[in-house]
């Protein structure tokens, strides 16, 4: 009942905001934000009672003839998603306040129905339906991304859509082709019945799953669609992407492609984790040199999925409870990040970091909050980056230690680009450009200090999250590993 | 709560109310807030010895289970033996002493509030290194330390040259933390564990030159270059004298630096493992300890040739480590700590006194116009230079003597490099203090002794660098060494793999020869620079007038730009070119290709398209259709073959 009310609640607020057509905009704000509050109660109290042992389920008949099912289920791996998500979105809709978007019931009514999707994704028992939810969920963030963007946004989120629907089709293929052998849509049976499917076409399902969720993270050389839309599109729409809708690909790695295809992990596992490496190391190089502050974290945040996509293709149980960690990490990290930018290009009309400088002097609450975050973004210790990036590392180091060597240059190379952001914006003489510059307060502390706070919490008590995920990645493991 | 517990405690609630008090809560409760939380944890630490020295058994605390994947069990616990005893007192002493000296030195800044909670959290993580019972804790530390480090330097932000120094130390750590973190992934692997106790035990059963021990070794000892600035990862400490003064003393020289030797001794068993990686760890510290010497000796700013000799004395530490005198590595941590920490905070008295002046040819005869910070100096100056009776004689000569029975170029070079040691102290000691004033008329009018918060932690480390050495004094004297005596029980592992630890004795005809050639080299070395720069006959000219191999060392053999070359360059100009070829031409041109060929191709169906997600939804709509069919058809099939009754 509990994964049906996740759903149904933003389903619902996004329903009311399109029948609340012509309202002020203060009405949608608050509809949306009363939504998504509700939204996360219910989510945290989820978290707080889940209890590792009970699977909560709910099934009913979909397409009855052909044994497809709207089965939702909440295990610990997807609890901590749900609580992602749960948490992110009010946040998302509450930067928001400030500002002012035309159509507003549709902008808002979109990121709700982005989240129903979400929520979707995270719960769904029958992979029919996790692809359904997982194609639409992209298609409110593409028109929040298109209509509310810059001016080169339909044309770029325009490649980004078609992108993705493309690797989308991939996994249609491998779901078909799972469906008819195994006769079965609902995913766990799809485990047991996985095994009996021959090497030759379990690696022909691995690279069509790793191709679907490599081009949603993004993982090298899938990733271009990423940089340009991060930095075209609308704040919260970049928000949702990186924040949400990138770490549906690494769920889905670690739901669907690891159990599904674990020969074709054993036999083409090492090439992918490569790619991811690589990934990992060209994107942190791009990020050195970028002067756009947006572009910089979007080529971070390329750098970190593919730390997270390798640490869940080592198939070992802290690779991917790191890589579920991390995904926490870097969804608030990236939302916090993100903001700060909106914060900075709100005040300077600039996110050129050859223009900023200096911004600390004027701003002790945001020097702090930026400060924060951006440790938690190069993995300090006691905060939420460090446990998920250790955790991946050593994951990546225990399947093949040369590689883990490499990855492990991403805690070099993410200090370089983060403390030059951070030095070139907010320490230096002050210019014209920032001498007037506000600090942050109302509705933009209410985003910040929440996330300055989970920060710090999931880094000194990272077992809140670890033990509610770990029996459920160890039964994945063990269909992976019998 | 355990007293323990309450140790590391104290400053972090110091941080936390200046830091999040700062510019609410005024001067002169800041300054008090902060000194009390470090003194504080002196207390904390003067109980936590009692307890210990009534059993001598370590004390473990676990404040909670931190992280727990699979088997590993991670825990936030602490561990106070005799080693991390001692650290305990030095940091939280001497870290006292330079808090009290901060309220004076830095109390007219605008960030004084601020700076006090970054001086907090600097303690409060320099406490969690070395009190932690497992190599996670203590990375929590290393890196916390790291981050104090990082906002210490470039504490004056809007200084962009602070401000890339403060960059430039935290990356040359994290190199090194890149080594400590791959190190710990092998104790992990072959452990299966990070505690010290479980990992001691068990490595008790290999062999000597195991090689999985020499990896595990060596990749700690690269986080020991980091974090005490060993050749290759040293050019990052002379950049952080950007930051205050006070912050030199306790972090850049008293605590911090000190953060690998102690690593060292703390995996000791490991260590004596691996002699191959011992033998490595004596070599990088002798070759710092010379170069950073020679530099040392050109340097002018008063500051800079504090920072070398740092370089270099924790050089000598690591020469200790390296000829497996672990005891007396760690001996020269503690005079090292007391002598440099002054040493530090009395050239931050001179610049205090010559309003921000650095340059010592800019200095002179300051003798007689600030006393006490004179005296003191001069007695920080002497110890380090390894002068009988003071703390760094002692210590030193212990090293040396360990070093002479271990390889004897070694210890030619470790001579040398202790003769340079006395003579750039010395040099340094005469332009500033003897002589004619050389500053301008304003300086020489604001000549000033500094507040009793300042000189009251001189004279205290004075003191200590005077009598600090009596704790370990050799054989020959026939005082026992209480050091040694106080860190037995640490190296029980050691002994246990190897019996012959610790077992050569010196003979004491070689060790008062030893005695009588270093003091001998140390005073023909102090005569040398009297006859130089006594009386600051002989000022160093400027800049722009030094030439020959003399500018190759002034600007530090150019380490700075060939590492710019080779390393930072390189990776700037692989990401412009990431950036202008890979992305457009390469990742992107084939994602467009790809684009244009199905664009061509679909030229037939185009007319059945009102745009490209049409034909993507045409495409999901035909795909969809075609597995019903199938499934359709295989349906019939199954009911077909159940039909005619094949399996």
């Amino acid at each position: 009942m509990l994964a049906l009310i996740l759903i149904l609640i933003p389903l619902i607020g996004s329903l009311l905001l399109f029948a609340l057509r012509g309202s002020n905009d203060g009405v949608s704000k608050n509809v949306a934000l009363l939504t998504s509050l509700v939204e996360f109660v219910i989510a945290a109290y989820a978290f707080i009672t889940f209890d590792s042992q009970t699977i909560v389920e709910v099934k009913y008949a979909w397409m009855k003839d052909l044994r497809i099912n709207f089965h939702l289920g909440i295990d610990g791996i997807s609890l901590l998603m749900i609580a992602l998500t749960g948490f992110l979105v009010p946040l998302i809709i509450l930067s928001t306040f400030k500002y002012s978007y035309k159509k507003h019931e549709s902008f808002y009514s979109l990121i709700l129905l982005a989240q129903t999707a979400l929520m979707g994704v995270f719960m769904a028992k029958d992979i029919f339906l996790f692809y359904f939810f997982y194609e639409v969920a992209l298609i409110p963030v593409y028109f929040l991304a298109a209509i509310w963007g810059g001016t080169n946004a339909p044309r770029i989120t325009f490649k980004m859509f078609v992108y993705t629907m493309f690797g989308s089709l991939f996994m249609l293929v491998a779901i078909v082709y799972l469906y008819i052998k195994a006769s079965t849509a609902n995913i766990q049976e799809l485990y047991t019945a996985a095994k009996f499917i021959s090497p030759a076409s379990q690696n022909l399902l691995f690279w069509a799953f790793f191709i679907a969720f490599a081009i949603k993270m993004p993982v090298l050389p899938f990733h271009t669609w990423q940089p340009d839309t991060y930095s075209e599109s609308p704040t919260p729409a970049t928000m949702l992407l990186s924040g949400l809708l990138s770490k549906m690909g690494v769920y889905g790695l670690i739901r669907i492609l690891l159990p599904l295809a674990p020969v074709g992990l054993s036999n083409y596992g090492l090439i992918a984790m490569i790619l991811s490496v690589i990934g990992l190391i060209y994107g942190s190089v791009i990020a050195i040199q970028q002067n756009n502050i947006k572009r910089l974290i979007a080529y971070s945040s390329f750098a970190h999925m593919g730390l997270m996509a390798a640490g869940v293709l080592s198939g070992t149980l802290s690779g991917i409870q790191g890589a579920l960690l991390q995904m926490v990490a870097h969804g608030i990290n990236a939302v916090g990040l993100f903001f700060i930018v909106k914060i900075m290009y709100d005040r300077t009309n600039t996110r050129d970091l050859n223009s900023l400088g200096g911004i600390t002097q004027n701003t002790p609450a945001l020097s702090i909050y930026f400060m924060i975050i951006m440790l938690g973004s190069v993995a300090l210790p006691l905060t939420n980056g460090f446990v998920g990036e250790f955790l991946l590392l050593k994951g990546v180091f225990d399947k093949n230690a040369w590689l883990g060597g490499v990855a492990g240059l991403t805690i070099i190379l993410g200090a370089v680009y983060m403390l030059r952001m951070m030095q070139r914006s907010m320490f230096g003489e002050r210019n014209e450009v920032t001498a007037q510059f506000s600090d942050v307060k109302g509705t933009e502390i209410a985003v910040l200090l929440p996330i300055a706070a989970v920060v710090l919490l999931m880094g000194i008590f990272p077992n809140v999250f670890l033990k509610i995920t770990e029996p459920a990645v160890n039964s994945l493991l063990q269909l992976i590993h019998p | 709560m355990s007293i323990i517990t309450l140790i590391p405690l104290f400053p972090l609630i110091g941080f936390l109310i200046n830091g999040l008090g700062f510019r609410k809560i005024p001067a002169s409760l800041a300054g008090p807030i902060g000194v009390g939380a470090s003194l504080l944890s002196f207390i904390g630490t003067v109980i936590a010895y009692t307890q210990l020295t009534e059993t001598s058994q370590p004390v473990f605390v676990n404040v909670f289970d931190w992280i727990t994947v699979g088997t590993l069990q991670i825990n936030f616990s602490f561990q106070i033996d005799q080693l991390s005893i001692i650290m305990l007192f030095v940091i939280t002493g001497v870290g006292t002493l330079i808090h009290m000296y901060s309220m004076g030195y830095m109390h007219d800044d605008e960030g004084y509030g601020k700076f006090m909670a970054f001086l907090n959290l600097f303690l409060f993580s320099m406490l969690l290194l070395v009190m932690g019972s497992n190599y996670i804790v203590m990375f929590i530390g290393w890196e916390g330390v790291g981050l104090c480090s990082y906002l210490l330097i470039g504490f004056w932000n809007k200084n962009t040259e602070y401000g890339n120094a403060a960059r430039k130390a935290f990356i040359m750590n994290r190199i090194g933390d890149l080594g400590f973190l791959i190190g710990i992934f092998l104790i992990i692997l072959n452990f299966g564990t990070v505690e010290y106790a479980e990992v001691f035990e068990q490595a008790k059963g290999l062999t000597v030159g195991d090689s999985t021990i020499i990896a595990i070794t060596g990749f700690l000892f690269i986080g020991a270059m980091g974090k005490s600035a060993q050749i290759p990862l040293y050019t990052w400490l002379p950049d952080a004298m950007a930051g205050p003064t006070p912050v030199s003393a306790l972090i850049h020289a008293a605590t911090m630096v000190t953060s690998g030797i102690y690593m060292i001794v703390r995996s000791n068993i490991l260590y004596t493992l691996a002699p191959e990686t011992l033998n490595l760890v004596a070599w990088i510290g002798v070759a710092t300890a010379v170069v950073a010497a020679t530099i040392g000796i050109f340097q002018n700013d008063i500051k800079k040739v504090l920072a070398y000799s740092t370089v270099s004395q924790l050089g000598y530490m690591f020469m200790g480590l390296g000829v497996s005198a672990y005891t007396s590595g760690f001996f020269h941590v503690i005079t090292h700590a007391f002598f440099k920490a002054l040493l530090f905070l009395a050239a931050g008295s001179v610049i205090h006194a010559m309003s921000g002046e650095q340059d010592i040819r800019r200095m002179g005869g300051l003798w007689s116009k600030i006393r006490i910070t004179a005296i003191t100096f001069l007695v920080g100056t002497i110890a380090i230079s390894g002068v009988f009776p003071l703390a760094g004689f002692f210590s030193k000569d212990e090293i040396l003597a360990h070093v002479y029975e271990h390889n004897k170029l070694m210890w030619v070079l470790a001579l040398i490099g202790s003769m340079m040691t006395a003579f750039y102290m010395f040099r340094l000691f005469f332009l500033t203090f003897t002589g004619s004033f050389r500053g301008t008329h304003e300086q020489e009018h604001h000549l000033h002794e500094s507040p009793a918060s300042m000189t009251i932690p001189l004279i205290v480390l004075a003191v200590l660098s005077f009598i600090g050495g009596f704790i370990g004094m050799p054989e020959v004297f026939h005082t026992p060494h209480f050091l040694a005596d106080f860190l037995n029980p640490i190296y029980e592992g050691s002994k246990a793999v190897n019996p012959e630890f610790g077992a050569h004795p010196i003979e004491h005809s070689t060790e008062w020869m030893l005695m009588g050639i270093s003091l001998g080299a140390a005073l023909i070395a102090i005569f040398v620079a009297y006859t130089q720069f006594g009386g600051s006959k002989n000022v160093p000219v400027e800049d722009s007038e030094i030439t020959g191999v003399q500018k190759v060392i002034y600007n530090k053999y150019y380490i700075d730009e060939i590492y710019w070359a080779v390393f930072v360059n390189p990776v700037k100009r692989l990401s412009n070119l990431f950036v202008s070829v890979f992305e457009p031409k390469g990742f992107d041109g084939i994602v467009n290709g790809v684009g244009k060929l199905v664009n061509s191709f679909s030229g037939l169906t185009r007319r059945l398209q009102a745009g490209g997600t049409g034909f993507y939804l045409f495409a999901m709509v035909i795909s969809i259709a075609l597995f019903m069919t199938i499934n359709l058809g295989y349906q019939v099939l199954e009911t077909i073959k159940a039909f005619v009754g094949i399996k």
